[in-house]
């Protein structure tokens, strides 16, 4: 079992002793709509897991560097794909893509959340979160 | 209530020009607006004037004359030049006053835009990840959209290369020449699946648009054209905006949907009625979508619309006619200002080698920008 480094947010993400990882949205108590990423305001929200699996709804890929700041990425570039997965029926949500060729992503693939290593230009490194294809691509 | 025109227009070139400041140019359009208006910066009653970046537009009176005037500074993110000349319209509409002048520039620095996560209200590892970028929107906004209603990347090749061809009849751009399908298709990608020539760059430049009432636009015998509709809209639920680190499942309209109702009701007008049109051009894929969001056309028919030159000047609805900003570059306090500007010279006939033909009377500009706002203006001769 890897061992994690520590999340790029608490409330964001979550890993359990096998690796597994669970993201999070909040419920606005007043108004029941989910909101994420999860505001820190525990009065008003309520923390509430993500669904794992969905169905990836757009996609790109990040060719060139990001200016820094924001991007705390390394200064040695590889470009990533990106995408929005619409996860069950709770939200469509954007993060990094993985596990297939940057040019194997397809709207409509079945996708899973997995945690990712983030290295920082400033040493650090952290997990954060990204989307797998649940099948891997040939 | 007043009936509003526009009686002179002002531009100075887009691009590059490390000799003024971004003020400067600002302080030049006005001149050269006043001079198309036959007027002097002491006639102006007010004035609204913005810039996301270069400076407050209030201290150009030091430049133009310290008259007292009525300045307003505006700042509203994409939307400041619509903004201003909403503001310069609702003022002439109340009978507050009648003969003033909106403005609009910018200076930004070479390169894609650096936001900061917690002025956006979002959390710094949305920055930190690399999720940030305006770019990753417009790639995933128009990658959907292609999957969805069958639009071809060469068609996004065409909305770039009919910018660049009509950037080379417009003085005040900044791309002047042209650049075929073929380069445009197979350039360096940005983020699929645009390339770099399918995206507008940050640039310089400024806009002054002269407004009067009515009574007054008839008393001075200006070449005029009257302003239909002006409206600013924010998103809806379920719209689609740049840095979003989520979606709501159930999708909604955009921002552009609503505004773009708005002012076709406020004007009487469809948009089968429009002969000319400016619109938001970010990148390639977001005039083709502004097409649909527009009322211009059904969602897929961009494809057969593009492939029979129907947005080309002499086209059946020419759009972008200055290149738009893909060849204008894009100064965000004057980028909405350009179209209104392009649709006065348009339907003024003072459009050159680039004039619509057919003797056009009626005019649509639409804005976009983040973090959700359209602003619509339709013209009348």
């Amino acid at each position: 079992m890897p061992d994690w480094p520590p999340p790029v947010d608490d409330r964001l993400l979550s890993l359990d002793a096998s690796g597994a990882i669970t993201l999070y949205a909040a419920r606005d108590r007043e108004s029941g709509r989910l909101v994420y990423p999860p505001p820190t305001d525990d009065d008003r929200f309520q923390l509430e897991p993500l669904p794992r699996d969905g169905t990836l709804w757009s996609w790109t890929v990040q060719r060139f560097r990001p200016k820094s700041p924001p991007y705390a990425g390394p200064e040695a570039f590889e470009p990533y794909a990106v995408g929005y997965v619409a996860l069950g029926d709770a939200l469509i949500v954007e993060g990094r893509l993985t596990g297939a060729a940057l040019d194997g992503y397809r709207i409509g693939m079945r996708m899973m959340v997995t945690a990712q290593r983030f290295e920082r230009s400033d040493g650090g490194v952290q997990t954060t979160f990204a989307f797998a294809p649940t099948e891997p691509s040939a | 209530m007043s009936g509003v025109h526009i009686i002179g227009a002002g531009i100075h070139p887009f691009g590059r020009t490390p000799q003024r400041t971004g003020l400067q140019q600002g302080a030049y359009a006005v001149r050269q607006a006043l001079a198309s208006a036959g007027l002097d910066w002491r006639d102006m009653q007010f004035a609204y004037g913005g810039s996301d970046a270069a400076g407050k537009a209030d201290t150009m009176v030091s430049e133009l004359g310290l008259t007292g005037i009525q300045f307003i500074n505006v700042a509203n993110g994409c939307a400041t030049g619509g903004s201003a000349m909403f503001g310069a319209y609702a003022t002439i509409k109340s009978g507050e006053f009648d003969l003033g002048i909106a403005v609009g520039f910018d200076k930004h620095p070479r390169g894609a835009f650096d936001p900061k996560p917690a002025e956006w209200g979002l959390p710094e590892w949305y920055g930190d990840t690399g999720l940030m970028l305006t770019t990753q929107f417009f790639a995933m906004k128009i990658q959907r959209y292609m999957a969805m209603h069958g639009i071809t990347a060469p068609t996004l090749a065409a909305v770039a290369e009919k910018a660049f061809d009509n950037g080379t009849l417009a003085d005040h751009a900044w791309r002047r020449e042209p650049v075929d399908a073929a380069t445009i298709l197979a350039a360096t990608m940005v983020s699929d699946p645009l390339t770099k020539f399918m995206f507008c760059s940050p640039a310089e430049g400024a806009v002054a648009l002269v407004f009067a009432s009515e009574r007054k636009a008839r008393e001075l015998g200006s070449r005029s054209v009257k302003l239909r509709a002006a409206a600013v809209r924010s998103r809806p639920p379920g719209s689609f905006e740049v840095f979003s680190p989520a979606l709501e499942i159930e999708r909604g309209p955009s921002p552009t949907v609503i505004a773009s109702r708005a002012a076709y009701d406020m004007a009487g007008v469809g948009p089968e009625d429009i002969q000319v049109a400016q619109l938001q051009d970010t990148e390639s894929g977001a005039e083709i979508m502004h097409m649909a969001e527009n009322g211009f056309c059904r969602d897929g028919e961009q494809e057969a619309w593009i492939a029979e030159g129907a947005t080309r000047i002499g086209g059946r609805l020419p759009v972008n006619t200055d290149g738009g900003c893909l060849a204008c570059g894009e100064p965000i306090g004057a980028s909405g200002l350009r179209q209104v500007y392009e649709n006065y010279m348009q339907l003024t006939g003072q459009a050159g080698a680039r004039q619509v033909p057919g003797d056009p009377r009626l005019a649509y500009s639409h804005v976009y920008g983040a973090p959700g706002v359209s602003a619509i203006a339709i013209v009348e001769r």
